[in-house]
């Protein structure tokens, strides 16, 4: 017998009032601000963050998120007294927020890393180093990527 | 496993050389999934030292979100002749070694 109309509407009614639609929640596949926030935090704790002295050369557009190439630079004279500790590199919308952390030292002489990286979305990337004196500075760039890296299925 | 090094042979005393490493290795995030849905275990490359005559000058830690194939560049002050030693290390043990030399005049 098929199902007549007011047969369907009390039955989608009474599920309604039950309230019995199942709420569904997914950690999110993609990081978020959050998780951003909270892994800079993670290297940085409570020190403040400056803009400036880190320079984040990345293509602003890339057609395939799956080999970007970053450089990341600092200003800084490289001497015993005034160096940079580390350059951390962040994402916003990977499904990890980490990219990579270089450690560097007065031998290393000039405070530049390049490497290549995955992106999973048209996002922002962020560069901070860790000075001698235990400052910190940053930088940010937005990408657009066109085809994105990590997620896809493997064939 | 291959891996690429490229250090300069000679230098003077002082000089700021790069050093530019690229090694073989799939770098698989662990976030993709075969096509019947199943979750592809994470296996990368975590950590990559680089020391010379013994001493750490550069050290990364890497993420998923690094490329198939790390590529990894960097400088360094010429002190004297000698040799780089290079380190990857990984998931699932995985452990590789390259070294370089350079002769300092």
């Amino acid at each position: 017998m098929p199902t007549t109309r007011r047969q369907f509407l009390s039955l989608a009614g009474g599920v309604t009032a039950a309230g019995t639609i199942p709420i569904v929640t997914l950690r999110p596949l993609e990081a978020t601000p959050a998780m951003l926030t909270a892994a800079i935090r993670n290297v940085v704790g409570e020190a403040p963050i400056r803009t400036g002295k880190v320079k984040l050369d990345i293509p602003p557009l890339v057609e395939n998120g799956n080999t970007v190439p970053v450089t990341v630079s600092v200003t800084s004279p490289m001497t015993a007294d005034d160096y940079v500790k580390s350059i951390h590199v962040f994402n916003e919308k990977n499904p990890q927020p980490n990219i990579g952390n270089f450690y560097l030292n007065p031998a290393s002489g000039r405070a530049q890393v390049s490497t290549r990286i995955r992106l999973a979305d048209t996002q922002k990337v962020v560069a901070i180093a860790r000075l001698s004196d235990d400052t910190f500075w940053q930088v940010t760039a937005d990408v657009v990527v066109t085809l994105a890296a990590c997620t896809e299925e493997m064939n | 496993m291959a891996a690429l090094i490229n250090v300069p042979t000679k230098a003077k005393r002082g000089d700021i050389i790069e050093i530019r490493t690229l090694t073989s290795h799939i770098m698989e995030t662990g976030f993709r999934h075969t096509a019947d849905g199943r979750l592809v275990p994470r296996d990368i490359i975590t950590s990559f030292t680089c020391r010379y005559n013994g001493s750490e000058i550069f050290r990364a830690d890497l993420f998923p979100a690094i490329a198939a194939n790390p590529y990894l560049s960097f400088f360094t002050v010429a002190k004297e002749s000698g040799k780089f030693e290079f380190e990857w290390i990984g998931d699932n043990g995985y452990s590789s070694t390259a070294s370089a030399s350079i002769t300092v005049e």
